[in-house]
């Protein structure tokens, strides 16, 4: 499955300051994993050293939070809006 | 409203709205008549942290009419601070940020301020919360908005989160055990040093403005009864792209906080104690 990948401005030095990406996959995990082919260091923000999304980055499949849904195991179909939201604490 | 000169080249808005709101054109919409205006000068609202979020909710809150601000704020003005908190001046540098915040609000008339000028601890947030109707989290530490996340629900206090670093921004508004919370959101506070600070990446200032008077809209709806709170959702701005993008939020039934079988039953400081963000 072919989806695009929002990246929130924190995580853009990974993608050469790309907005927004294209990737595949099945599953965000897979699309994850894609991240990371194409854009060295990406997985490592997302993702613990055992594969676990970090407690502080959520990810949402058209607008919907993959914790209520299958977490990385959730399906994405094609042309699926996938969003990186990062814990910002600045004020 | 009439800009008047204030001690040394300072200049200080004086709303006359504030006096007689139907010469406010602001305050002519039909949303807020004069009830509304009666809820917003009997409305009090908290600001923790008066800096690059706060101060201008701050000022906004002000000039609409709100009655009584709280400001609390440990910190004292620096010359890094003042691209984007524009409440402080040059010769503010050095002096606590409350006192001059207060100071500075003093000059719109009928409007009461509360100075607390030092930290938000765990041992009396809820004792300074109960003594208003809403909070906005200006804070600049992660540990600290899991303060004031954990504090208003406790309180059943209503209040507007926001973050900021660089040129990303994002806000959501939280009604107490009604909507989904901070730690709905982000259960635990992450590792010190995995959440980029504004240290590490700066932040811009309009993007400080436009996240910070957000809130202060919130804090109106939420005082005079008009609109839709931004209750279950996140919202999102790429200052950079100029886009604004929204998740959808909802209570978390694992949410140590408010879900269905909590773990936090009350304020705990030392989840709080992590290096701040200057």
């Amino acid at each position: 499955m072919s989806v695009r990948v929002r990246i929130p401005t924190p995580l853009r030095r990974f993608t050469a300051n790309a907005e927004e990406v294209g990737v595949n996959g099945d599953t965000i995990g897979a699309v994850v994993d894609d991240l990371e082919r194409k854009f060295p260091g990406m997985k490592e923000r997302l993702c613990d050293d055992q594969g676990r999304v970090r407690r502080f980055v959520n990810i949402y499949v058209n607008g919907d939070d993959i914790r209520f849904l299958n977490g990385l195991e959730s399906h994405v179909n094609d042309g699926d809006e996938i969003a990186i939201v990062p814990a910002i604490a600045g004020g | 409203m009439n800009i008047t000169a204030a001690k040394g080249a300072s200049a200080v808005l004086c709303a006359s709205g504030r006096d007689s709101g139907a010469d406010s054109a602001g305050l002519r919409l039909g949303e807020l008549g004069a009830p509304e205006r009666e809820r917003l000068r009997r409305g009090r609202v908290l600001i923790v942290g008066v800096g690059g979020l706060g101060a201008p909710a701050a000022m906004q809150l002000a000039a609409a009419g709100v009655g009584t601000l709280g400001l609390v704020d440990f910190d004292t003005v620096e010359s890094s601070n003042l691209p984007r908190q524009l409440l402080y001046r040059t010769a503010d540098v050095g002096l606590p940020k409350a006192t001059v915040a207060a100071e500075r609000l003093r000059s719109f008339p009928g409007l009461s301020v509360r100075c607390f000028s030092r930290r938000l601890v765990a041992a009396d947030a809820a004792e300074i919360f109960s003594q208003f109707d809403f909070v906005i989290d200006g804070t600049d530490r992660v540990a600290t908005k899991y303060l004031v996340n954990d504090a208003a629900v406790f309180c059943g206090l209503p209040f507007s989160h926001a973050g900021i670093v660089g040129f990303h921004g994002q806000t959501m508004t939280v009604m107490p055990r009604q909507s989904a919370c901070f730690r709905c959101l982000f259960p635990t506070p992450p590792p010190e040093g995995e959440v980029p600070t504004c240290q590490e990446a700066g932040v811009i200032g309009p993007l400080a403005g436009t996240i910070g008077v957000i809130q202060a809209m919130e804090a109106l709806k939420y005082l005079s009864g008009a609109g839709r709170l931004l209750t279950d959702r996140l919202l999102i701005y790429d200052a950079l792209g100029a886009e604004w993008r929204s998740v959808r939020l909802s209570p978390n039934r694992k949410c140590p906080l408010c879900g269905a079988q909590p773990t936090i039953h009350r304020i705990e400081s030392v989840e709080y104690d992590i290096e701040e963000c200057r």
